[in-house]
């Protein structure tokens, strides 16, 4: 269904677009390079054949230990043919920056912001790229899989309590 | 809890030991008084918000304790149940809150998490608001049935009756703000 869309784009972007395959589910997905994003979403909204005009999911994977690290996902949707495709970026950890999408679909804001607060990704081009859900305070990235587990960064002081089923318990616990 | 009214210093004076008494009385009365009069601030945050309408709700009837009235302005509370999860950006509202409370003020956690964090011990989680505010009466449960929160009402009301209840609080004056 989608099947032409993908093929329409390895066509047209020869290089920047590789490896469709069919996703879990029966969508599409193919790779993108990461600097040809926003100009392959640029010209999948645009093309009143395609009409891709809504952008339902943008977010971020790590796979630690992997090269290259990160991977930003982008689930595209189609209201004038009901078409679903994903496009996957891969993005190395020593620089990971990704083109903003924002530019091309307005509500691609608030995940750009999630991935640069979740996973450390940052967007250049997008308008107001601050943290989304954690505070400015806040250090590191928490979804990253070397964040700590047991990190704590409280914003007002807490009176440690010991209690009895929480840290280094008995029996090999935890 | 043994209130230092109880307490009778080893000599005393017909004088005092009757004003020991009347303060007695008197806090006796204001006991009873306030601890049928609860007038609860809901810190809802999460779910269990659901189960605090059922239990405010005519069913289960928090008024039978009379505890019926939820005031949306802390000032006018004098119960504060804080309702779900806290998280940390949450933590300095929730302190800012219970400051605002007039004084006696009392605190229920409503639910594991906010009794002890629940099963959220990450990164975004206060693990117990005891860690922020001091607490009188933790309820736990996923939610709480609402038969366990009018058991911690009921033993909020044992202990505000324990309590000293003093006609005029005389305490020092709070420092400047700067």
């Amino acid at each position: 269904m989608a099947k032409s869309v993908i093929d329409a784009l390895v066509e047209r972007f020869p290089g920047a677009v590789y490896e469709p395959y069919v996703g879990v589910g029966g969508d599409d997905c193919a790779f993108v390079q990461k600097d040809r994003i926003a100009d392959v979403c640029r010209a999948l909204k645009d093309d009143p054949k395609l009409g891709f005009d809504l952008a339902p999911y943008v977010t971020a994977v790590d796979y630690l230990g992997q090269e290259p690290r990160f991977e930003v996902v982008y689930n595209l949707y189609s209201t004038r043919n009901n078409w679903r495709i994903r496009l996957r970026v891969k993005v190395p950890e020593q620089d990971p920056v990704v083109p903003s999408v924002t530019p091309v679909w307005r509500g691609c804001d608030w995940y750009e912001r999630y991935c640069w607060d979740m996973y450390g990704i940052r967007f250049p081009g997008h308008p107001d790229l601050r943290r989304l859900y954690m505070y400015d305070e806040f250090e590191g990235h928490p979804l990253r899989k070397d964040y700590p587990l047991r990190a704590r960064q409280p914003l007002v002081p807490e009176r440690d309590v010991r209690d009895i089923f929480r840290g280094p318990g008995p029996a090999g616990r935890d | 809890m043994a209130s230092e009214l109880e307490m009778v210093p080893a000599i005393t004076t017909r004088r005092e030991e009757a004003q020991g008494f009347l303060q007695r009385m008197v806090s006796k009365g204001m006991g009873w008084a306030r601890k049928y009069s609860l007038f609860q601030y809901p810190f809802v945050t999460a779910c269990c918000g659901m189960e605090y309408m059922t239990l405010a709700s005519a069913r289960y009837d928090l008024d039978r304790f009379g505890a019926a009235l939820p005031r949306f302005s802390p000032r006018q509370a004098d119960l504060l149940m804080v309702v779900g999860t806290v998280n940390v950006k949450q933590a300095p509202i929730l302190q800012r809150v219970y400051a605002q409370m007039a004084e006696p003020k009392w605190v229920i956690a409503f639910g594991v998490c906010a009794s002890s964090g629940g099963f959220y011990d990450n990164y975004a989680t206060v693990q117990g608001i005891d860690r922020v505010i001091p607490v009188d009466v933790y309820v736990p449960g996923c939610p709480p049935r609402p038969e366990q929160v009018l058991d911690g009402i009921m033993l909020l009301q044992k202990k505000i009756q324990d309590q000293a209840h003093q006609l005029t609080e005389r305490r020092p004056p709070l420092p400047e703000r700067r």
